[in-house]
Protein backbone atom coordinates (compact mmCIF):
# COMPACT_ATOMS: atom_id res chain seq x y z
CA UNK A 1 0.00 0.00 0.00
CA UNK A 2 1.42 3.39 -0.91
CA UNK A 3 1.84 5.96 1.82
CA UNK A 4 -0.69 8.79 1.52
CA UNK A 5 0.59 12.19 0.51
CA UNK A 6 0.81 14.70 3.37
CA UNK A 7 -2.04 17.22 3.42
CA UNK A 8 0.39 19.96 4.48
CA UNK A 9 3.98 20.02 3.24
CA UNK A 10 6.39 22.75 4.24
CA UNK A 11 9.65 22.67 2.30
CA UNK A 12 12.77 24.58 3.31
CA UNK A 13 10.75 27.47 4.68
CA UNK A 14 12.57 30.65 5.70
CA UNK A 15 11.03 33.88 6.90
CA UNK A 16 12.48 37.16 8.16
CA UNK A 17 10.39 40.10 9.35
CA UNK A 18 10.98 43.46 7.60
CA UNK A 19 13.02 44.63 10.63
CA UNK A 20 15.49 41.80 9.99
CA UNK A 21 14.33 39.41 12.75
CA UNK A 22 14.73 35.87 11.47
CA UNK A 23 11.60 33.95 12.48
CA UNK A 24 11.82 30.70 10.49
CA UNK A 25 14.92 28.81 9.38
CA UNK A 26 14.78 25.89 6.94
CA UNK A 27 11.51 24.45 8.15
CA UNK A 28 10.59 21.06 6.71
CA UNK A 29 7.37 19.57 7.97
CA UNK A 30 4.72 17.10 6.80
CA UNK A 31 1.29 16.85 8.39
CA UNK A 32 -1.19 14.18 7.30
CA UNK A 33 -4.97 14.46 6.97
CA UNK A 34 -6.75 13.84 10.26
CA UNK A 35 -3.69 14.38 12.46
CA UNK A 36 -3.76 16.38 15.71
CA UNK A 37 -0.41 18.10 16.07
CA UNK A 38 0.90 20.41 18.77
CA UNK A 39 3.52 23.10 18.24
CA UNK A 40 5.37 24.17 21.37
CA UNK A 41 8.42 26.22 22.28
CA UNK A 42 9.65 29.37 23.95
CA UNK A 43 8.30 32.87 23.28
CA UNK A 44 9.66 34.10 19.97
CA UNK A 45 10.52 30.57 18.72
CA UNK A 46 8.56 31.11 15.51
CA UNK A 47 5.39 29.15 16.33
CA UNK A 48 2.88 31.85 15.42
CA UNK A 49 4.88 32.85 12.32
CA UNK A 50 4.86 29.24 11.19
CA UNK A 51 1.09 28.81 11.41
CA UNK A 52 0.50 32.13 9.67
CA UNK A 53 2.26 30.77 6.57
CA UNK A 54 -0.53 28.18 6.27
CA UNK A 55 -3.25 30.61 5.20
CA UNK A 56 -1.06 33.13 3.42
CA UNK A 57 -1.02 35.77 6.17
CA UNK A 58 2.74 35.42 6.00
CA UNK A 59 4.43 34.60 2.71
CA UNK A 60 7.76 32.82 3.20
CA UNK A 61 11.00 34.51 2.07
CA UNK A 62 12.18 31.13 0.73
CA UNK A 63 10.69 27.66 0.39
CA UNK A 64 7.17 26.49 -0.35
CA UNK A 65 3.93 25.73 1.47
CA UNK A 66 1.91 23.00 -0.22
CA UNK A 67 -1.62 22.15 0.82
CA UNK A 68 -3.12 19.09 -0.80
CA UNK A 69 -0.16 18.94 -3.19
CA UNK A 70 -0.72 22.49 -4.40
CA UNK A 71 1.71 25.33 -3.85
CA UNK A 72 -0.35 28.03 -2.11
CA UNK A 73 1.80 30.91 -3.32
CA UNK A 74 -0.62 32.15 -6.01
CA UNK A 75 -3.69 31.80 -3.79
CA UNK A 76 -5.26 34.71 -1.93
CA UNK A 77 -5.81 34.77 1.85
CA UNK A 78 -9.57 34.71 1.16
CA UNK A 79 -9.28 31.50 -0.89
CA UNK A 80 -6.96 29.86 1.62
CA UNK A 81 -9.18 30.78 4.57
CA UNK A 82 -11.90 28.51 3.20
CA UNK A 83 -9.53 25.58 3.62
CA UNK A 84 -7.49 26.71 6.62
CA UNK A 85 -9.33 28.20 9.61
CA UNK A 86 -6.92 30.11 11.82
CA UNK A 87 -8.01 31.09 15.33
CA UNK A 88 -5.75 33.78 16.75
CA UNK A 89 -4.28 33.92 20.24
CA UNK A 90 -6.02 37.22 20.92
CA UNK A 91 -9.67 36.88 19.85
CA UNK A 92 -10.03 40.67 19.64
CA UNK A 93 -7.81 40.51 16.54
CA UNK A 94 -10.47 38.66 14.59
CA UNK A 95 -13.76 39.90 16.07
CA UNK A 96 -15.15 43.15 14.73
CA UNK A 97 -18.98 42.98 14.53
CA UNK A 98 -21.32 44.91 16.81
CA UNK A 99 -22.95 41.87 18.37
CA UNK A 100 -22.11 38.23 18.99
CA UNK A 101 -24.81 37.04 16.54
CA UNK A 102 -23.61 39.43 13.81
CA UNK A 103 -20.09 38.05 14.15
CA UNK A 104 -21.30 34.53 13.34
CA UNK A 105 -23.58 35.83 10.56
CA UNK A 106 -20.70 37.70 8.98
CA UNK A 107 -18.56 34.60 8.94
CA UNK A 108 -21.34 32.51 7.40
CA UNK A 109 -22.03 35.07 4.67
CA UNK A 110 -18.64 34.25 3.13
CA UNK A 111 -20.11 30.83 2.22
CA UNK A 112 -22.66 32.51 -0.11
CA UNK A 113 -25.63 31.04 1.78
CA UNK A 114 -29.08 32.62 1.46
CA UNK A 115 -30.39 34.83 4.28
CA UNK A 116 -32.60 32.20 5.88
CA UNK A 117 -29.85 29.60 5.95
CA UNK A 118 -27.50 32.14 7.53
CA UNK A 119 -30.13 32.96 10.17
CA UNK A 120 -30.83 29.30 10.98
CA UNK A 121 -27.20 28.30 11.02
CA UNK A 122 -26.38 31.26 13.31
CA UNK A 123 -28.98 30.05 15.82
CA UNK A 124 -27.52 26.55 15.64
CA UNK A 125 -23.92 27.74 16.12
CA UNK A 126 -24.81 30.01 19.06
CA UNK A 127 -26.57 27.06 20.68
CA UNK A 128 -23.69 24.64 20.08
CA UNK A 129 -21.21 27.07 21.61
CA UNK A 130 -23.49 28.12 24.51
CA UNK A 131 -23.41 31.71 23.33
CA UNK A 132 -27.20 32.24 22.92
CA UNK A 133 -27.49 34.37 26.06
CA UNK A 134 -24.92 36.78 24.63
CA UNK A 135 -26.40 37.01 21.12
CA UNK A 136 -27.17 40.74 21.36
CA UNK A 137 -24.13 41.59 23.45
CA UNK A 138 -21.19 43.54 22.06
CA UNK A 139 -18.17 41.22 21.70
CA UNK A 140 -16.20 43.94 23.53
CA UNK A 141 -18.27 43.20 26.64
CA UNK A 142 -17.47 39.49 26.70
CA UNK A 143 -14.96 38.04 29.14
CA UNK A 144 -11.63 36.80 27.76
CA UNK A 145 -12.78 33.17 27.72
CA UNK A 146 -16.12 33.98 26.11
CA UNK A 147 -14.56 36.04 23.32
CA UNK A 148 -12.17 33.17 22.66
CA UNK A 149 -15.17 30.88 22.28
CA UNK A 150 -16.78 33.34 19.85
CA UNK A 151 -13.62 33.45 17.73
CA UNK A 152 -13.57 29.65 17.59
CA UNK A 153 -17.29 29.47 16.75
CA UNK A 154 -17.03 32.04 13.94
CA UNK A 155 -14.21 30.07 12.31
CA UNK A 156 -15.51 26.53 12.80
CA UNK A 157 -18.96 27.42 11.45
CA UNK A 158 -17.37 27.81 7.99
CA UNK A 159 -16.23 24.19 8.21
CA UNK A 160 -12.60 24.51 7.02
CA UNK A 161 -10.73 21.23 6.49
CA UNK A 162 -7.70 22.35 8.48
CA UNK A 163 -8.10 24.02 11.87
CA UNK A 164 -5.21 25.94 13.38
CA UNK A 165 -5.49 27.20 16.95
CA UNK A 166 -3.06 29.62 18.56
CA UNK A 167 -3.20 29.09 22.35
CA UNK A 168 -6.83 27.86 22.48
CA UNK A 169 -6.84 27.05 26.21
CA UNK A 170 -5.54 30.45 27.23
CA UNK A 171 -7.89 32.14 29.68
CA UNK A 172 -10.30 29.20 29.61
CA UNK A 173 -11.71 27.56 32.73
CA UNK A 174 -12.04 23.79 33.20
CA UNK A 175 -15.58 23.68 31.77
CA UNK A 176 -14.49 25.51 28.63
CA UNK A 177 -11.40 23.36 28.19
CA UNK A 178 -13.61 20.31 28.47
CA UNK A 179 -15.95 21.84 25.85
CA UNK A 180 -12.94 22.47 23.64
CA UNK A 181 -11.60 18.92 23.97
CA UNK A 182 -15.02 17.53 23.02
CA UNK A 183 -15.00 19.85 20.02
CA UNK A 184 -11.56 18.57 19.02
CA UNK A 185 -12.84 15.00 19.28
CA UNK A 186 -15.83 15.77 17.04
CA UNK A 187 -13.76 17.64 14.48
CA UNK A 188 -11.26 14.78 14.32
CA UNK A 189 -14.09 12.30 13.84
CA UNK A 190 -15.16 14.50 10.92
CA UNK A 191 -11.70 13.97 9.44
CA UNK A 192 -10.34 17.44 10.18
CA UNK A 193 -6.63 18.11 10.51
CA UNK A 194 -5.88 20.10 13.66
CA UNK A 195 -2.80 22.08 14.59
CA UNK A 196 -2.52 23.63 18.04
CA UNK A 197 0.10 26.10 19.24
CA UNK A 198 0.17 25.91 23.02
CA UNK A 199 2.22 26.49 26.16
CA UNK A 200 -0.14 24.26 28.11
CA UNK A 201 2.01 21.19 28.79
CA UNK A 202 -0.60 19.30 30.80
CA UNK A 203 -3.16 19.80 28.01
CA UNK A 204 -0.68 18.61 25.38
CA UNK A 205 0.24 15.54 27.42
CA UNK A 206 -3.39 14.53 27.73
CA UNK A 207 -4.84 15.34 24.32
CA UNK A 208 -2.17 15.86 21.64
CA UNK A 209 -0.57 12.74 20.16
CA UNK A 210 2.24 14.41 18.17
CA UNK A 211 4.29 17.44 19.23
CA UNK A 212 6.71 19.62 17.32
CA UNK A 213 9.17 21.61 19.43
CA UNK A 214 10.58 24.86 18.07
CA UNK A 215 13.49 27.02 19.20
CA UNK A 216 14.98 30.05 17.45
CA UNK A 217 12.99 29.52 14.27
CA UNK A 218 13.93 25.86 13.88
CA UNK A 219 12.19 22.57 14.55
CA UNK A 220 14.28 20.85 17.24
CA UNK A 221 12.05 17.83 17.83
CA UNK A 222 9.04 16.15 16.24
CA UNK A 223 7.53 13.03 17.78
CA UNK A 224 5.17 11.37 20.21
CA UNK A 225 4.13 14.02 22.77
CA UNK A 226 4.74 11.87 25.85
CA UNK A 227 8.30 11.18 24.71
CA UNK A 228 9.10 14.72 23.56
CA UNK A 229 7.74 16.52 26.63
CA UNK A 230 9.40 14.23 29.16
CA UNK A 231 12.84 14.55 27.56
CA UNK A 232 14.65 16.84 30.01
CA UNK A 233 17.19 18.06 27.44
CA UNK A 234 14.52 19.05 24.90
CA UNK A 235 12.28 20.61 27.55
CA UNK A 236 15.12 22.82 28.79
CA UNK A 237 16.22 23.77 25.29
CA UNK A 238 12.72 24.97 24.40
CA UNK A 239 12.06 26.87 27.67
CA UNK A 240 9.32 24.51 28.75
CA UNK A 241 9.05 22.78 32.10
CA UNK A 242 8.44 19.10 32.73
CA UNK A 243 4.80 17.99 33.15
CA UNK A 244 3.63 17.90 36.78
CA UNK A 245 3.35 14.11 36.88
CA UNK A 246 6.93 13.77 35.59
CA UNK A 247 8.23 16.31 38.14
CA UNK A 248 6.40 14.43 40.87
CA UNK A 249 7.77 11.06 39.67
CA UNK A 250 11.35 12.41 39.73
CA UNK A 251 10.86 13.79 43.26
CA UNK A 252 9.47 10.41 44.39
CA UNK A 253 12.60 8.74 43.01
CA UNK A 254 14.75 11.21 44.95
CA UNK A 255 13.22 9.98 48.21
CA UNK A 256 13.75 6.37 47.23
CA UNK A 257 10.34 5.43 45.84
CA UNK A 258 10.62 3.49 42.62
CA UNK A 259 8.17 5.30 40.36
CA UNK A 260 8.18 3.83 36.83
CA UNK A 261 9.14 6.04 33.87
CA UNK A 262 5.97 5.19 31.95
CA UNK A 263 3.69 7.19 34.24
CA UNK A 264 2.44 10.18 32.28
CA UNK A 265 -1.17 10.98 33.21
CA UNK A 266 -2.69 12.01 36.54
CA UNK A 267 -4.79 8.83 36.54
CA UNK A 268 -1.65 6.69 36.15
CA UNK A 269 0.06 8.62 38.96
CA UNK A 270 -3.02 8.33 41.18
CA UNK A 271 -3.12 4.56 40.62
CA UNK A 272 0.59 4.23 41.39
CA UNK A 273 0.20 6.21 44.63
CA UNK A 274 -2.96 4.30 45.57
CA UNK A 275 -1.06 0.99 45.29
CA UNK A 276 1.88 2.42 47.19
CA UNK A 277 -0.31 3.75 50.02
CA UNK A 278 -2.21 0.43 50.19
CA UNK A 279 1.08 -1.42 50.77
CA UNK A 280 1.97 1.06 53.51
CA UNK A 281 -1.43 0.51 55.16
CA UNK A 282 -0.88 -3.27 55.02
CA UNK A 283 2.59 -2.90 56.56
CA UNK A 284 1.03 -1.06 59.52
CA UNK B 1 -7.04 48.68 58.88
CA UNK B 2 -7.31 46.78 55.58
CA UNK B 3 -5.50 47.95 52.48
CA UNK B 4 -8.53 47.33 50.25
CA UNK B 5 -12.14 47.18 51.49
CA UNK B 6 -15.22 46.49 49.39
CA UNK B 7 -18.44 47.53 51.19
CA UNK B 8 -21.65 46.11 49.68
CA UNK B 9 -20.30 46.97 46.23
CA UNK B 10 -22.43 46.33 43.12
CA UNK B 11 -21.65 47.23 39.53
CA UNK B 12 -23.15 46.72 36.10
CA UNK B 13 -21.83 47.98 32.78
CA UNK B 14 -24.11 50.48 31.05
CA UNK B 15 -24.82 48.18 28.07
CA UNK B 16 -25.52 45.09 30.16
CA UNK B 17 -28.77 44.25 31.87
CA UNK B 18 -27.37 42.06 34.63
CA UNK B 19 -24.97 43.14 37.39
CA UNK B 20 -21.38 41.92 36.93
CA UNK B 21 -20.62 42.42 40.63
CA UNK B 22 -23.22 41.63 43.29
CA UNK B 23 -22.86 42.82 46.85
CA UNK B 24 -19.11 42.41 47.19
CA UNK B 25 -17.72 42.57 50.71
CA UNK B 26 -13.98 41.99 50.95
CA UNK B 27 -11.08 42.98 53.16
CA UNK B 28 -7.57 42.63 51.77
CA UNK B 29 -4.57 43.12 54.05
CA UNK B 30 -0.98 44.23 53.59
CA UNK B 31 1.66 41.70 52.46
CA UNK B 32 -0.64 39.03 51.06
CA UNK B 33 -0.28 37.06 47.84
CA UNK B 34 -3.85 36.42 46.74
CA UNK B 35 -5.19 34.28 43.91
CA UNK B 36 -8.42 35.56 42.42
CA UNK B 37 -10.10 32.52 41.08
CA UNK B 38 -13.36 31.74 39.28
CA UNK B 39 -14.87 30.39 36.12
CA UNK B 40 -14.76 32.51 32.95
CA UNK B 41 -17.20 35.42 33.23
CA UNK B 42 -17.40 35.20 37.03
CA UNK B 43 -16.47 38.89 37.40
CA UNK B 44 -12.71 38.70 38.13
CA UNK B 45 -11.69 41.41 35.65
CA UNK B 46 -14.56 43.68 36.73
CA UNK B 47 -13.48 43.27 40.37
CA UNK B 48 -9.91 44.19 39.39
CA UNK B 49 -11.10 47.29 37.53
CA UNK B 50 -12.88 48.34 40.73
CA UNK B 51 -9.62 48.42 42.67
CA UNK B 52 -8.02 51.42 40.96
CA UNK B 53 -11.07 53.55 40.17
CA UNK B 54 -11.44 52.51 36.50
CA UNK B 55 -14.80 51.33 37.80
CA UNK B 56 -16.84 53.46 38.39
CA UNK B 57 -14.90 56.42 36.96
CA UNK B 58 -13.87 55.23 33.48
CA UNK B 59 -16.25 52.42 32.54
CA UNK B 60 -19.79 53.74 32.18
CA UNK B 61 -22.25 51.86 34.37
CA UNK B 62 -24.21 51.82 37.59
CA UNK B 63 -22.83 51.15 41.08
CA UNK B 64 -23.87 50.89 44.69
CA UNK B 65 -21.68 50.65 47.80
CA UNK B 66 -18.04 51.68 47.81
CA UNK B 67 -14.45 50.51 47.50
CA UNK B 68 -11.76 51.98 49.78
CA UNK B 69 -8.13 51.57 48.72
CA UNK B 70 -5.42 52.74 51.10
CA UNK B 71 -8.04 54.91 52.87
CA UNK B 72 -9.21 56.52 49.60
CA UNK B 73 -12.69 56.12 48.13
CA UNK B 74 -12.19 54.91 44.53
CA UNK B 75 -15.28 56.75 43.26
CA UNK B 76 -13.94 60.16 44.38
CA UNK B 77 -10.14 59.92 44.18
CA UNK B 78 -8.59 60.72 40.78
CA UNK B 79 -7.43 57.57 38.97
CA UNK B 80 -3.94 59.08 38.60
CA UNK B 81 -3.69 59.36 42.39
CA UNK B 82 -4.96 55.81 42.93
CA UNK B 83 -2.37 54.62 40.40
CA UNK B 84 0.36 55.59 42.90
CA UNK B 85 -0.95 52.88 45.23
CA UNK B 86 -2.30 50.34 42.76
CA UNK B 87 -0.43 49.01 39.74
CA UNK B 88 -2.42 46.85 37.35
CA UNK B 89 -1.15 44.63 34.56
CA UNK B 90 -4.13 43.98 32.34
CA UNK B 91 -5.11 40.78 30.61
CA UNK B 92 -4.32 42.17 27.18
CA UNK B 93 -0.98 43.97 27.49
CA UNK B 94 -1.15 45.67 24.11
CA UNK B 95 -3.94 47.87 25.50
CA UNK B 96 -1.61 49.38 28.05
CA UNK B 97 1.55 49.89 25.98
CA UNK B 98 1.51 53.45 24.67
CA UNK B 99 5.09 54.75 24.26
CA UNK B 100 7.15 54.85 21.06
CA UNK B 101 9.59 52.22 22.29
CA UNK B 102 10.08 49.80 25.16
CA UNK B 103 12.61 52.00 27.00
CA UNK B 104 10.19 54.94 27.07
CA UNK B 105 7.34 52.61 28.01
CA UNK B 106 9.15 51.50 31.15
CA UNK B 107 10.37 55.03 31.95
CA UNK B 108 6.95 56.69 31.37
CA UNK B 109 5.41 55.83 34.74
CA UNK B 110 8.58 56.65 36.65
CA UNK B 111 8.80 60.07 34.92
CA UNK B 112 5.22 60.84 35.87
CA UNK B 113 5.88 59.94 39.49
CA UNK B 114 8.99 62.19 39.52
CA UNK B 115 11.69 59.55 40.07
CA UNK B 116 15.25 61.06 39.96
CA UNK B 117 17.08 60.28 36.70
CA UNK B 118 19.82 58.12 38.28
CA UNK B 119 17.22 56.02 40.08
CA UNK B 120 15.24 55.64 36.86
CA UNK B 121 18.29 54.38 34.97
CA UNK B 122 19.18 51.94 37.75
CA UNK B 123 15.66 50.56 37.97
CA UNK B 124 15.32 50.36 34.20
CA UNK B 125 18.56 48.37 33.94
CA UNK B 126 17.59 46.03 36.76
CA UNK B 127 14.10 45.25 35.54
CA UNK B 128 15.08 44.77 31.90
CA UNK B 129 17.76 42.30 32.98
CA UNK B 130 15.39 40.39 35.26
CA UNK B 131 12.64 40.19 32.65
CA UNK B 132 15.13 39.36 29.86
CA UNK B 133 13.99 42.25 27.69
CA UNK B 134 17.27 44.23 27.34
CA UNK B 135 17.38 43.42 23.63
CA UNK B 136 13.92 44.94 23.11
CA UNK B 137 14.58 48.46 24.45
CA UNK B 138 14.61 50.15 21.03
CA UNK B 139 11.63 48.25 19.68
CA UNK B 140 8.15 49.71 19.25
CA UNK B 141 5.40 47.92 21.21
CA UNK B 142 3.71 46.78 17.96
CA UNK B 143 6.90 44.92 16.97
CA UNK B 144 6.73 42.67 20.04
CA UNK B 145 5.36 39.14 20.27
CA UNK B 146 2.55 38.38 22.76
CA UNK B 147 4.99 37.06 25.37
CA UNK B 148 7.34 40.02 24.93
CA UNK B 149 4.45 42.49 25.31
CA UNK B 150 3.42 40.74 28.50
CA UNK B 151 6.94 40.97 29.95
CA UNK B 152 7.21 44.68 29.04
CA UNK B 153 3.80 45.43 30.60
CA UNK B 154 4.79 43.65 33.82
CA UNK B 155 8.18 45.44 33.89
CA UNK B 156 6.59 48.87 33.39
CA UNK B 157 4.36 48.34 36.44
CA UNK B 158 6.94 46.60 38.66
CA UNK B 159 9.40 49.53 38.42
CA UNK B 160 6.80 51.80 40.03
CA UNK B 161 6.84 49.68 43.22
CA UNK B 162 3.11 50.07 43.99
CA UNK B 163 1.75 49.03 47.41
CA UNK B 164 -0.76 46.86 45.65
CA UNK B 165 0.15 44.95 42.52
CA UNK B 166 -2.70 43.44 40.54
CA UNK B 167 -2.15 41.14 37.58
CA UNK B 168 -4.99 39.91 35.37
CA UNK B 169 -3.85 36.63 33.78
CA UNK B 170 -0.30 37.92 33.42
CA UNK B 171 1.22 34.60 32.43
CA UNK B 172 -1.17 33.66 29.66
CA UNK B 173 1.20 34.30 26.73
CA UNK B 174 4.40 33.31 28.47
CA UNK B 175 6.30 30.11 27.96
CA UNK B 176 6.38 27.97 31.13
CA UNK B 177 10.01 28.84 31.92
CA UNK B 178 9.31 32.59 31.91
CA UNK B 179 5.98 32.12 33.72
CA UNK B 180 7.75 30.26 36.58
CA UNK B 181 10.46 32.88 36.69
CA UNK B 182 7.95 35.74 37.00
CA UNK B 183 5.98 33.95 39.72
CA UNK B 184 9.12 33.53 41.83
CA UNK B 185 10.01 37.17 41.19
CA UNK B 186 6.56 38.29 42.39
CA UNK B 187 6.91 36.18 45.54
CA UNK B 188 10.33 37.75 46.19
CA UNK B 189 8.84 41.25 45.76
CA UNK B 190 6.05 40.43 48.22
CA UNK B 191 8.47 39.12 50.86
CA UNK B 192 11.02 41.91 50.48
CA UNK B 193 8.67 44.90 50.19
CA UNK B 194 5.45 43.78 51.95
CA UNK B 195 3.56 44.38 48.72
CA UNK B 196 0.07 42.94 48.41
CA UNK B 197 -0.21 40.99 45.17
CA UNK B 198 -3.53 39.98 43.66
CA UNK B 199 -3.37 37.72 40.65
CA UNK B 200 -6.06 36.27 38.43
CA UNK B 201 -4.69 33.17 36.75
CA UNK B 202 -6.11 29.96 35.34
CA UNK B 203 -2.81 28.04 35.44
CA UNK B 204 -3.06 26.85 39.02
CA UNK B 205 -0.16 24.41 38.77
CA UNK B 206 2.12 27.41 38.49
CA UNK B 207 0.56 29.81 40.94
CA UNK B 208 -0.86 27.81 43.84
CA UNK B 209 2.49 26.98 45.51
CA UNK B 210 3.22 30.68 46.18
CA UNK B 211 -0.16 32.18 47.16
CA UNK B 212 -1.28 32.87 50.76
CA UNK B 213 -5.00 33.36 50.22
CA UNK B 214 -7.64 32.60 47.60
CA UNK B 215 -10.74 34.59 46.65
CA UNK B 216 -13.31 32.36 44.96
CA UNK B 217 -15.79 34.10 42.62
CA UNK B 218 -18.87 32.90 40.79
CA UNK B 219 -21.59 34.84 38.93
CA UNK B 220 -20.34 38.21 40.12
CA UNK B 221 -20.23 37.24 43.81
CA UNK B 222 -17.41 36.40 46.17
CA UNK B 223 -18.17 32.89 47.41
CA UNK B 224 -15.23 32.54 49.77
CA UNK B 225 -12.08 34.38 50.80
CA UNK B 226 -9.70 32.49 53.06
CA UNK B 227 -6.27 30.93 53.38
CA UNK B 228 -5.14 28.67 50.54
CA UNK B 229 -5.24 25.57 52.78
CA UNK B 230 -8.85 26.18 53.86
CA UNK B 231 -10.07 26.99 50.36
CA UNK B 232 -8.55 24.01 48.53
CA UNK B 233 -9.86 21.64 51.18
CA UNK B 234 -13.38 23.04 50.95
CA UNK B 235 -16.40 21.91 48.94
CA UNK B 236 -16.88 25.19 47.04
CA UNK B 237 -13.43 24.90 45.46
CA UNK B 238 -14.06 21.26 44.66
CA UNK B 239 -17.38 22.04 42.94
CA UNK B 240 -16.22 24.93 40.74
CA UNK B 241 -15.03 24.30 37.17
CA UNK B 242 -11.48 25.47 37.73
CA UNK B 243 -8.25 24.20 36.17
CA UNK B 244 -7.21 22.52 39.37
CA UNK B 245 -3.63 21.52 39.68
CA UNK B 246 -2.60 17.95 38.92
CA UNK B 247 -1.51 17.34 42.53
CA UNK B 248 -4.97 18.44 43.71
CA UNK B 249 -6.70 16.04 41.31
CA UNK B 250 -4.49 13.12 42.37
CA UNK B 251 -4.86 13.64 46.13
CA UNK B 252 -8.57 14.51 46.10
CA UNK B 253 -9.17 11.23 44.25
CA UNK B 254 -7.05 9.36 46.81
CA UNK B 255 -9.18 11.00 49.49
CA UNK B 256 -12.37 9.75 47.82
CA UNK B 257 -10.87 6.25 47.86
CA UNK B 258 -10.12 6.60 51.60
CA UNK B 259 -6.42 6.19 51.01
CA UNK B 260 -5.57 9.73 52.09
CA UNK B 261 -7.08 11.53 55.07
CA UNK B 262 -4.99 14.67 55.52
CA UNK B 263 -5.15 18.17 54.01
CA UNK B 264 -4.72 18.19 50.23
CA UNK B 265 -1.21 19.38 49.36
CA UNK B 266 -0.90 22.68 47.47
CA UNK B 267 2.38 21.82 45.77
CA UNK B 268 4.59 18.92 44.70
CA UNK B 269 6.93 19.56 47.63
CA UNK B 270 4.03 19.34 50.13
CA UNK B 271 2.93 16.10 48.46
CA UNK B 272 6.46 14.71 48.71
CA UNK B 273 6.57 15.65 52.42
CA UNK B 274 3.41 13.61 52.96
CA UNK B 275 4.67 10.55 51.03
CA UNK B 276 8.00 10.75 52.87
CA UNK B 277 6.18 10.58 56.20
CA UNK B 278 4.52 7.36 55.06
CA UNK B 279 7.79 5.92 53.71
Amino acid sequence: MSHPLPQIMLNELDYSYPNGTVALRKINLNIYRGELVGIMGMNGAGKTTLIRTLNGLIRPSNGTVNIEAENIEPKSIGELSKKVGLIFQNPQHQIFSNTVAEEIEFSLKSLNLDKEKVRNKTIEVLKTFNLEKYRERSPLNLSGGESKKLAIASTICRDPEILVFDEPTLGQDAKEISFFTNLLKEERENGKTIIIVTHNIEFAMEYIPRTILMAKGKIIADGITKKVLTNQYLVKKSSLVLPQTRKFALKLKEIGIKCPDNIFSKVEMKNFLANYLKTKLTEV
Amino acid sequence: MSLITFNNFHFRYKKNKEYQLNNINLKIDVNKFILLCGETGSGKTTLIRSMNGLIPQFYPGYYKGNVIVNEKDTSETPIAELARDVGIVFQNPENQLIAMDVENEIAFGMENLGFPKEKMIEKLNNITRTMEIEHLLDKAPFELSGGEEQRVAIASILVLEPKILILDEPLSSLDPYMAEKIIFLLKKIQIETNTTIIISEHRMDLILPVVDEIILMSNGSVLEHDTKEKIINGKTFQDLNLNKQIIYSIFSQLKKENLFKEKIPASISEAIDYVQKKN
